[in-house]
């Protein structure tokens, strides 16, 4: 039994370990912050949100402080897909953002059935493609 | 006697006597703590008891519960077309029927969903201090009104009609109207004074008092408050309809005990409570157990630059669920950037009505179930003296960081309730203004483009454009052409959605829009605008996504365009009015061109002058990698990505011309890319060794927790405090201009020093 808990992470009840949905390559100790399996990047916001004013004229210019705003791009170790993204101040420590009860887990999971697909739901746009405009 | 004292002996009837003087003798009935804090529906009432104890026609209490509900619509209506404040006319505004004990049951089925949760406390005010006391009392014809959140409410710009409805003399319920005036006599126009160092900047502080005897506002007490406003004919005009709006849902409700009997609204009333409740329950059960955490970075208190930590853990255990905000900032003694605890609440509930649970009923009972656990003086939960005038800043945030450690838990569920959404820009991106208008009247008040935030990304697709409030689904941006007849603003620029300003991802936020404003027609007239988020991106991305950018105020001073236009010495005919273009290339000889925070107070605008902000995009949802390349060149082709973006960002290969993709070019790149990430990326444990810090930067001022939720940090430099939270010591911030003028003076002297 696998369980989806993110786009891109999944748990793996019966060997008890984080799993990559893109590559469904092992990452970590399920019962662990699933970020000490993966890889991760301190990137300068500029290049992300880079500046649309004039930086010899401005200071402030649509991108974030770099001195004051870090972005830690969180990868699989296998495929290189970005599981995650955290902006922090320079230095603070990262979240440990998923922390479950596998105990608890594999008993509520004990009765339904697993879910390969994640469900779109009744009321959400269904995803959308398009052909530069003429879309199908 | 002193014996007894001093053993700390006293008898039950002493104490009965006691507690009887000290009731009878209160000094000031200010805020009740255990009304504010108290987010649960009450107890049945025997008679509830004796009513649900039977069995229900459940058919005809959804006949009632529509009727209640077309009552409360038509009231919204009514107030729509007639109310006199900007915020009436754009939805920001509530009707609402609560039980007779105060418990707030429906709201009209649009409007601000925030509502949901807040117009109950000063109910439950008045019941528990006006009902009894003989000066004041609550009878059939009575209207009470009220403004200050202490009390009961999201912010202090909002004001409330509040009328007891009675039937063969028994009190069967309260309904409700509430406004976003605007206007309120603050220190600053607008109702909104980011400048208010103290509560007593803050203008009227209205506690919940009587305004209306038989049916008719009483003139003595109207007049007494037109006189402590900017804008006298507003708070006339308003408090009128709201009067005449209770009075018309009064008339609804009575018709329908008269069709349906008592029994009936009453059982509808409680029952819509209490299966919300039920359903919340069932909701947190199918969760997982467990822990999902999120923290969020506020990097302006609107006077100055300083990171303000808020930090929310969602613990599930079984049907119960905590949320636990321990950690978050302390409160500011003099800054406007505090909120109150049951205003925070009300955010929250819309955090859940507006992007985790948006199909359940608009009610108190949503949050009814959920434990809140938070440290009283701290931002969040601000207490005594300090001031909350420009509360929205944390409580957008209380909007939308729910979000995130929501998704991390219900991601996994075999069923949606909506999309799984990344936050919605959570900025009150709008010109809030005040001074002499065009017809000579004094006025102060806001712009509806604070209605106007950019969605976050979805899971299947990109956030809507400029789509709502942060604070609630259903209200309208505003027609500029209207707001011209009445003040004296002028845009020069078109909405145009703001190009390359979107946080990332497989699907990208919604874009937000450009503001582009001067003044014409008055000398005395002037802005302000309340955001964060030009140093720290405000809102956050999902699984992967990037979060937005930061934005900024821009301004172009001493200059009169209107001049410019008129002498034509100037060719503006290639001039595009939108923000990068105006800043980059500086058209207008002779003015001054600045890029500040978009925290501003108060300031004249002269005519002519231009002010420029944008509102925001939504967090991006997913790696970019993924994001699909037709969709990224749709972008670029509706002009709002740039080729550079979707080359360097999004690894799509394209000719320039002609926007033709290159598929294998695309995927070569986007696989190099992948490459790249393994070769940068570093092991979380090695990561974590060098990066971690045992406190932020010095040059950054930082107040909230770091690594433990009950250590606090506070301030920066050498003069950097850290503390246990129950030490926190009084935050003062100095006066920036008080700093400035340091500075500047410390020159001085070494230039004086300098010549000897």
């Amino acid at each position: 039994m696998k369980v989806l808990v993110t786009e891109y992470l999944r748990i793996d009840l019966d060997r008890e370990r984080w799993e990559c949905r893109a590559c469904e390559g092992d990452l970590h100790d399920a019962r662990d912050n699933y970020k000490r399996g993966l890889l991760v990047y301190n990137r300068n916001p500029e290049e992300i949100h880079p500046p649309l004013l004039d930086t010899s004229k401005y200071s402030r210019t649509y991108s974030p402080n770099p001195d004051w705003c870090r972005i830690l791009e969180y990868y699989c170790p296998h495929c290189g897909t970005m599981i995650e993204v955290e902006y922090l101040p320079p230095g603070h420590p990262p979240l440990h953002d998923i922390d479950l009860d596998i105990d608890a887990l594999k008993a509520q999971w004990a009765d339904r059935d697993e879910v390969k697909v994640p469900p779109v739901g009744k009321y959400t746009p269904a995803p959308r493609h398009s052909h530069a405009g003429h879309g199908h | 006697m002193d014996d007894q004292i001093t053993d700390g002996y006293i008898s039950d009837e002493e104490q009965a006597l006691i507690d009887r003087f000290l009731d009878d003798n209160k000094l000031f009935l200010g805020p009740d703590p255990a009304i504010m804090r108290n987010h649960s529906i009450q107890p049945r009432t025997p008679y509830e008891e004796r009513l649900l104890s039977q069995e229900q026609d459940v058919h005809q209490l959804n006949h009632v519960r529509g009727l209640v509900s077309a009552a409360l619509d038509e009231g919204f209506q009514m107030v729509n077309q007639m109310g006199a404040a900007p915020g009436a006319r754009w939805g920001d505004l509530v009707t609402a029927i609560m039980t007779p004990t105060g418990d707030l049951s429906m709201i009209a089925p649009h409007g601000i969903i925030a509502f949901a949760s807040v117009c109950h406390y000063p109910i439950k005010y008045i019941n528990k201090y006006w009902t009894q006391d003989e000066t004041v009392g609550v009878r059939d014809g009575d209207g009470f009104i009220h403004n200050d959140a202490r009390y009961g409410g999201i912010h202090n710009t909002d004001q409330s009609m509040m009328m007891p409805i009675f039937h063969d003399g028994e009190l069967i319920c309260w309904l409700a109207c509430t406004i976003h005036e605007g206007e309120n006599g603050a220190t600053e126009p607008g109702g909104l004074p980011a400048a208010a160092e103290s509560r007593y900047d803050e203008g009227l502080k209205m506690s919940p008092f009587k305004v209306v005897e038989n049916f008719k506002l009483k003139r003595d007490l109207v007049t007494f408050l037109q006189n402590s406003v900017r804008d006298p004919k507003l708070q006339l005009e308003d408090m009128k309809v709201k009067l005449h709006v209770v009075m018309r849902m009064r008339e609804r409700v009575l018709a329908i005990v008269e069709e349906f009997g008592r029994d009936a609204l009453a059982a509808m009333m409680r029952k819509s409570l209490e299966d919300v409740e039920v359903e919340v329950r069932r909701r947190i059960a199918e969760l997982p157990d467990g822990t999902t955490r999120v923290q969020a970075f506020m990097d302006s208190t609107l006077r100055e630059n300083a990171i303000q930590k808020l930090r929310m853990d969602v613990t599930v255990k079984g049907d119960r669920m905590t949320w636990d905000f321990s950690g978050c900032s302390p409160q500011f003694m003099n800054r406007s950037v505090n909120t109150n605890i049951g205003s925070w609440k009300s955010a929250l509930v819309t955090g859940l009505l507006q992007n985790i649970w948006p199909d359940l009923p608009h009610t108190m009972a949503l949050l009814s179930p959920i434990e809140i656990i938070s440290q009283p003086g701290t931002i969040i939960d601000a207490e005594g003296e300090a001031p909350q005038s420009m509360s929205l800043m944390p409580l957008f945030k209380a909007c939308t960081i729910p979000t995130i450690p929501m998704a991390k838990l219900g991601y996994m569920l075999p069923h949606r309730y909506t999309s799984i959404i990344a936050p919605q820009y959570d900025q009150a991106a709008t010109f809030i203004y005040g001074g002499l208008t065009q017809h000579g009247e004094i006025t102060g008040n806001f712009c509806g483009d604070i209605n106007g935030c950019g969605q976050g990304a979805r899971a299947t697709a990109d956030g809507e454009d400029a789509v709502s409030p942060v604070f609630g689904f259903m209200a309208d941006t505003g027609e500029h052409e209207i707001n011209e007849e009445d003040v004296p603003i002028i845009r020069l620029g078109a909405q145009v959605l703001a190009k390359d300003r979107a946080g990332w991802g497989k699907f990208r936020g919604g874009l937000g829009y450009e503001q582009v404003a001067t003044v014409r027609g008055s000398n005395m007239f002037g802005f302000m605008t309340g955001c964060e988020g030009s140093m720290f991106s405000s809102a956050q991305g999902m699984f992967g996504g990037y979060s937005c950018p930061a934005y900024q105020l821009c301004k172009i001073k001493n200059v009169n365009v209107f001049d410019i236009f008129n002498d034509g010495t100037t060719d503006i005919s290639d001039v595009e009015f939108n923000i990068v273009d105006l800043m980059n290339k500086q058209p207008f000889e002779g003015g001054t061109y600045t890029s500040q925070d978009m925290g501003m107070t108060f300031e004249i605008c002269n005519e002519g002058e231009v002010y420029m902000i944008c509102q925001g995009s939504g967090g991006g949802y997913g790696d970019v990698l993924e994001r699909d390349p037709y969709l990224v060149l749709k972008d670029v082709e509706e002009d709002k990505v740039s080729a550079s973006i979707a080359r360097d960002l999004f690894k799509v290969v394209f000719d320039d011309k002609t926007l033709v993709l290159d598929e294998a070019a695309t995927e070569a790149a986007r696989k190099a890319e992948r490459q790249a990430r393994l070769q940068r990326g570093t092991k979380f444990d090695d990561f974590v060794q060098d990066w971690t810090q045992d406190e932020p930067p010095k040059h950054v001022p930082y107040y909230g927790s770091w690594d433990d939720p009950n250590t606090m940090i506070i301030g920066a430099g050498e003069a950097r405090m850290k503390v246990p939270y129950d030490q926190i010591p009084p935050i003062l911030m100095p006066d920036p201009k008080d700093l400035q003028i340091a500075e500047l003076q410390a020159k001085l002297a070494a230039c004086e020093a300098s010549k000897g």
